[in-house]
């Protein structure tokens, strides 16, 4: 018998016990025989063996501890016992001995915090400076960036859709169609309206808007910039003729048109942001209709560009076959512009009206460059065209969507 | 009127939607202290309110700066109907009140409410203009400054050590008064975290006046306790150990302060001049301005004492009951001869960690437990009865602490355990021998008497040496010279409740071990009840004693430190659960192996089956030994048997404290005759034993894990990464399980605790699990809870972790710290962590008011950590102690992710309520952090839980090492003013 370890216990004097009403308080009494926790929202609780249960488990770090991999799952939507099969099958296990419960008790804390953040998350300004989660600056900026990030396949199909109750509804068939997790498709898409709620009401510059208000990275806002406009202006993608771009075309175009076509374009601080199109800059493209109704302009335009051309590429006849035909389809669609209708249809106008023709006559990418820039070029020495400035505004934009949309 | 408290209520943000139609809020905010309230302006209309409020000023006694918190409670304005409450903020006034803590509380607060927890936060400034009163009669105890810090903190040098300070109060539990059933569930919430918040805060002044009246001016290892005694009753106790502190300051140096001060030997870091352990001159003692003599009367008639150790032992008699000493301690003929009777009055201390020279020797692990049955406590005013039952532990454990020949309990703490009516109270602490310099203005007289200690002994082997009489050895144990010193005698093994002393000379590296053991019970009532678990106690421990041997041997360790054991006690069984850090001491004799032996002989398998068993026993030793790198030197064995005759001059002057130590033969030791080295396989016990000796599951490569401070073996810390806490409730479904089963369950529950630690923290390795502790409890039939926290460490060389983030002020605090080079001999962390200026007023105050800037400024990351200090940093000031107790009540569990996602978030709030504390007080890290408390009520019928928590610790200030070496320039210049200062002291 070592140290002393085991003194004499005493038993204290007893003291008679009172009847007692209610040794618990009553609003937690619970009735022995009440069964215990059948709580639907309550996770199952996990079976260990057959003689205990897990009621309980809870994990917490003075400064919040995530694993990237599960906040993966987490936003990917895998519920917890596909994110543990994942898991599991990704070989942690192997690396430290742990069983199926450990990982499934790890998984299940992560998810917990990562709901808990999923509030603070709608703000990320808040998150900086709320006082709930100690979370190093680097961790929050990941865990915000990761938050916004979405799927490029499942942006692609809501891209120019309204982002009301109605579209949320049909996300069932997004997520059938892509592959992405409902749960996923209904934050991407909330993110989505989200954000495009916040700007809508601000003035100023939409990426940097954007970037200020949720703390993104330029090119997730950019992005979001890209899908705001396309929202606000209805862009139809969505046809088949369309199917072939990918939300990468779509977003560079929407940069190019934001930064060219809008008010914001001219004057940073004007009353209206960048989301809209400019009125003025749409109606003076009427103007440009000139150039195909002038029969002499139509020529002159057409031998300019011609001589410049020739020798230089293998699709020159083909060029000069169609340029009329090509020159009509974009002036038409500058001049068509003022009408909503007709800004929803510009990019299923652009395939149409130019790349289709190009495409059929097997131009290459050099060639649609060399094309496009003499085109361009060569309307400025049309001495009776008065409208270079609207011209080159026009142009520019069109010539690099252009260059971006024409692949396969 | 000594006191005057102003609030100022600067803005909010974040605040809940209050009006639905609307989406925003009308908030305003009531300020109240004792019974006076102020309003501010209602602000209309909006979720970030800027109220920027007038001063608002109460003036009031200091005895109620004491007891009372700051309540801010925000609503919302309600033109037509009562206004609603948003949530309260309570906030503790007692780091103003002395001088050298926090000088302002100042930022933003999470707005609480106890059913939806964090809804907001508030900005707040709080200050307190302080007229001392002298007043040799007040009730108030300002300027006592309070640690939970288990060692002396970091930026102070002890002086003296006054010894134990304990008190209790008692009060009727609100949530169990007729009131209740009529009340809602957040105004009884409320009233139950008011009242615990005024009785710790009586709680802490009376302690303060019991320091005071011993003449010192600080609490350290400060432990304070609630009890949920149910309708019994609520108890709030705790216990310190009181010390006169002074602070250091290598600029501002006194003579006094450095000559002066009782100096302990081995501590040369404190003073430029320590004065030689035995010849340093008397030492005249500055303390606090009472120099009256203590009121304690050290000298008792001697004969009176050494006779009955346990008639007279009244700890820290209460106020008013203190008699005048007889006399001024009259110069003792021969101080040598009886220092344990000098010291009989206050042997308990509650510190863990001390200064070294402090211990002399260590006896052993003493504890006792008693079972009592409650009661409703009738007179609030009168706590007599809980008084007594705690006073009749202390006698006890004294007793046997006298039994081990020691005349002191150091690592001491108590606990309960509550079900129903029956409450287990237990008490454990480490008996042994004290330098009595520390204590006494008596002893200091050293001159050459002090033979106990001349020859004592190297301080790295001193304190194994046994400090009871061979003769009379209270139990059997092999005894061998020390194989440090080779002249003293030591134990083969060593179990101890403190932390392994900084001195202690190690081989290899400590591991934890943890005992578990799970006993049924039949459900009882009453008296029945109490008398069946008091008859399982002793079985109990017995058993956990015997499982830490085994273990201990296995990993071929000699020494337990930090060993705590704990008793639950539920309806139909008892839990028992020990952890302690297992080390090998190169001075105690190296550990033999474990034997298995059968008792049926010659059956051919059977014997087959014992040598497998045998095998593998042997192979984990081998392997463990690998793992822990424990190679000590090849010795001789030179047992020593018991009553050898011996010319040890120690053992003899022993015998005379013992003699009258007849306790002894009353000490139950019987069952200790029992080897524990050989087990034998045919008694069900040893299978078991095997068992969970065999079953526990190796520790992953790369961790470490302890129970105590530091990881013996490994010295060099970084600065600790995180602070985890774990909470497990396990239902066991069949309720007719064996003791077998039932071991085997909860083996298996801290086991995975463990391990989900481990996987967790996998991608931190090596890092090591310092300070794992648990708490077990068994809430209702079936119900097991496990409560873990610990602190992560990673090693210096594969320092790999996260990239915490400065703290913002950081670099301008080492700007203005000191650090003066000229120290003799001390390890380099320790010295710069001892000596600095402590931080200039104006220069927080700024710092303060950018930081106050409504949602300006990033949130200041605060640290939290179990340890009593940081690896890697050091502690520039204390600000205060944090103690808080939250309630909160959920009425959609559901809702809010069923039980764990309600507890998760709880305990998340209280995390963040904690930090914004300590960011208030000024403060980047909390430091003996500690969750005395969580207690969880759930009726998922009803789709409701109840969770209590109490947390405490000590917020600090503190600074990287490295900061400090970035910054040459200035710190040269400093040290060319600090040496300049120490010239023309």
């Amino acid at each position: 018998m070592v140290w002393g370890m085991f003194p004499c216990h005493t038993l204290g004097p007893l003291i008679p016990v009172e009847q007692r009403l209610n040794a618990i308080p009553c609003r937690f009494y619970a009735p022995k025989n009440s069964g215990c926790s059948e709580g639907k929202g309550v996770p199952d609780p996990v079976r260990t063996n057959a003689k205990m249960s897990v009621e309980l488990d809870v994990f917490v770090g003075n400064t919040t501890i995530m694993d990237e991999e599960v906040y993966q799952f987490w936003l990917d939507g895998y519920t917890v016992n596909d994110a543990v099969k994942v898991r599991m099958e990704g070989g942690v296990l192997e690396e430290c001995e742990a069983s199926a419960e450990v990982l499934r008790s790890d998984t299940m804390d992560q998810y917990r915090t990562f709901q808990m953040c999923e509030r603070l998350l709608h703000s990320p300004a808040k998150l900086a400076n709320q006082l709930l989660f100690q979370i190093p600056p680097h961790r929050q900026a990941m865990l915000i960036e990761r938050y916004y990030t979405f799927d490029g396949l499942f942006v692609r199909e809501v891209l120019g859709k309204k982002l009301s109750k109605g579209t949320k509804k049909d996300l069932d068939d997004v997520s059938a169609k892509t592959g992405v997790t409902l749960k996923s498709c209904r934050r991407q898409f909330d993110n989505f309206k989200r954000v495009f709620k916040v700007v809508e009401e601000l003035k100023g510059p939409l990426v940097e808007n954007i970037r200020q208000h949720f703390l993104l990275s330029d090119k997730l806002a950019r992005d979001y910039a890209a899908i705001v406009f396309f929202a606000n202006n209805r862009f139809e993608t969505g046809k088949k003729k369309l199917h072939y771009l990918t939300f990468q075309d779509f977003a560079f175009c929407a940069g190019q048109l934001i930064s060219n076509w809008t008010v914001g374009a001219l004057d940073n601080m004007v009353e209206d942001m960048d989301v809209d199109l400019e009125k003025e800059f749409l109606q003076d493209l009427k103007e440009l209709k000139i150039l195909i109704t002038d029969k002499d302009l139509l020529d002159q335009h057409k031998s300019l560009v011609c001589t410049a051309l020739r020798g230089k590429t293998k699709a020159f006849n083909e060029m000069e076959a169609n340029f009329k035909n090509l020159s009509r389809g974009l002036v038409n669609i500058a001049a068509k512009l003022t009408n909503t209708k007709d800004v929803r249809d510009f990019f299923i106008d652009l395939v149409e009206k130019f790349i289709e023709p190009c495409r059929s006559d097997k131009w290459t990418a050099g060639d649609m460059r060399l094309y496009l820039t003499h085109y361009t070029n060569s309307a400025h020495i049309l001495d009776t065209f008065k409208h270079q400035v609207v011209w080159d505004r026009y142009m520019g934009v069109i010539k690099s969507c252009i260059l971006k949309m024409y692949h396969d | 009127m000594p006191g005057k408290l102003k609030a100022k209520i600067v803005a909010g943000r974040h605040l809940p939607v209050m009006d639905r139609a609307s989406d925003l809020t009308d908030a305003f905010v009531e300020v109240k202290f004792g019974n006076t309230t102020f309003k501010t302006d209602v602000f209309p209309k909006s979720l970030n309110p800027q109220w920027n409020s007038e001063w608002f000023k109460f003036e009031v006694d200091d005895e109620d700066l004491q007891d009372e918190p700051l309540q801010i409670t925000v609503l919302d304005h309600d033109t037509y109907s009562a206004n609603d409450a948003i949530g309260k903020v309570y906030i503790d006034i007692d780091p103003l009140l002395s001088c050298e803590a926090a000088t302002v509380i100042s930022g933003w607060f999470p707005i609480y409410d106890t059913i939806h927890g964090i809804r907001g936060e508030i900005n707040v400034l709080v200050k307190v203009d302080l007229f001392n009163d002298l007043n040799r009669f007040r009730q108030s105890s300002c300027g006592v400054k309070f640690f939970c810090t288990t060692s002396i903190p970091r930026c102070y040098r002890v002086a003296l050590v006054h010894g134990f300070v304990e008190e209790l109060v008692v009060n009727e539990d609100p949530e169990y008064q007729w009131i209740d059933r009529i009340r809602t569930p957040r105004a009884s919430n409320e009233a139950r975290q008011r009242l615990i918040s005024l009785m710790s805060g009586e709680l802490q002044r009376k302690i303060g006046l019991k320091v005071l009246e011993m003449g010192g001016n600080a609490v350290v290892g400060y432990l304070q306790c609630f009890d949920l005694e149910g309708e019994s009753g609520l108890v709030v106790r705790a216990i310190g150990t009181a010390c006169t502190l002074d602070k250091l300051t290598s600029l501002h140096t006194i003579p006094t302060l450095t000559d002066g001060c009782v100096c302990s030997p081995g501590r040369p870091v404190f003073s430029e001049d320590p004065p030689h352990p035995l010849s340093g001159p008397p030492t005249p003692l500055r303390t606090l301005p009472s120099s009256s003599p203590p009121p304690f009367s050290p000298s008792k008639p001697c004969s009176r004492q050494s006779s009955s150790s346990d008639t007279d032992l009244s700890l820290t008699p209460r106020i008013g009951k203190t008699s005048p000493p007889s006399s001024p301690s009259p110069p003792l003929s021969a101080p040598f001869l009886i220092p344990s009777q000098k010291l009989t009055e206050f042997p308990i201390f509650t510190l863990t960690c001390f200064p070294p020279g402090f211990l002399v020797h260590v006896g052993g692990v003493v504890s006792t437990r008693s079972v009592k049955l409650l009661d409703r406590i009738h007179n609030p005013d009168e706590p007599e009865t809980r008084d007594a039952w705690w006073e009749e532990i202390r006698q006890e454990i004294k007793s046997h602490a006298k039994a081990l020949g020691c005349h002191a309990v150091v690592g001491y703490s108590e606990s309960t355990s509550i079900c129903e009516e029956v409450c287990i109270l237990s008490a454990s602490g480490t008996a042994a021998m004290l330098n009595p310099r520390f204590m006494r203005e008596g002893c200091l007289d050293t001159g050459g008497s002090d033979h106990r200690f001349e020859d004592a002994s190297p301080p790295s082997c001193g304190f194994v040496h046994i400090p009871y009489d061979e003769f009379n050895m209270p139990f059997p144990a092999q005894l061998t010279y020390c194989y440090h010193c080779r002249r003293q005698k030591v134990p083969d093994v060593l179990f101890t409740t403190i932390d392994l002393p900084a001195e202690a000379e190690v081989t290899g590296k400590g591991c934890l071990i943890q005992a578990r053991l799970c006993r049924t019970k039949k459900k009882a009532q009453g008296e029945v009840n109490a008398t069946s678990i008091s008859n399982l106690l002793p079985f109990m421990e017995y058993e956990l004693h015997t499982q830490l041997m085994n273990k201990l041997k296995l990993r071929s360790m000699n020494a337990l430190f930090g060993l705590r054991i704990q008793i639950s006690v539920g309806e139909n069984m008892l839990l028992g659960l020990a952890s302690a850090t297992g080390v090998y001491l190169s001075a105690l004799p190296a550990p033999g192996g474990i034997q298995i032996a059968g008792k049926t002989p010659s059956d051919l398998s059977y014997d087959q089956h014992i040598s497998t068993m045998q095998k593998r026993i042997d192979d984990t030793i081998a392997k463990n030994k690998e793992l822990y790198n424990i190679h000590p030197p090849e010795c001789i064995e030179e047992v020593v048997g018991s009553p050898i005759p011996d010319r040890q001059r120690s053992s003899r002057l022993f015998r005379s404290t013992s003699e009258s130590s007849d306790e002894l033969s009353e000490l139950d030791l019987s069952h200790g005759k029992k080897d524990a080295f050989v087990l034998e396989i045919d008694d069900t016990d040893a299978v078991e034993d095997i068992q969970s000796l065999l079953t526990d599951a190796p520790i992953p490569a790369g961790f470490y894990s302890c129970n105590t401070e530091v990881m013996p073996g490994i010295y060099n810390w970084t600065s600790g990464l995180q602070m985890f806490t774990s909470v497990r409730v396990y239902r066991l479904s069949n309720a007719n399980l064996t003791n077998q089963g039932l071991n085997k369950i909860f083996t298996d529950l801290c086991e995975n605790l463990l391990k989900s630690l481990y996987f967790k923290l996998r991608s931190m390795i090596p890092c090591c699990l310092c300070h794992l502790n648990f708490t077990v409890a068994v809430p209702e039939e079936e119900l097991i809870q496990v409560r873990g926290h610990t602190y992560l460490s990673t090693p210096l060389q594969s320092w790999s972790g996260e990239n915490e983030e400065q703290l913002q002020f950081s670099m301008e605090l080492c700007g203005e710290s000191t650090i003066s080079n000229n120290q003799p001999t001390a390890k380099p962390s320790v010295s710069s962590s001892e000596r600095c200026s402590p931080l200039p007023e104006g220069r927080s105050r700024s710092l303060r008011s950018t930081r106050s800037l409504p949602c300006g400024a990033p949130v200041t990351v605060v640290k939290m950590t179990p340890l009593s200090f940081l690896p890697g940093t050091r502690i520039v000031k204390y600000l205060g102690i944090i103690n808080m107790f939250f309630i909160r009540e959920t009425t959609s569990l559901r809702e809010e992710g069923g039980v764990s996602g309600f507890l998760h978030s709880f305990i998340a709030e209280v995390f963040a309520m904690v930090r914004a504390h300590v960011a208030a007080l000024g403060g980047n890290a909390l430091v003996s952090y500690s969750m005395k408390e969580c207690v969880f009520m759930e009726n998922p019928n009803k789709n409701q839980a109840q969770c209590l928590i109490n947390v405490s610790g000590d917020a600090v200030i503190f600074i990287r090492e490295s900061d400090q070496e970035a910054i040459p320039p200035l710190l040269s210049s400093r040290q060319t003013s600090s040496t300049g200062a120490d010239g023309t002291t």
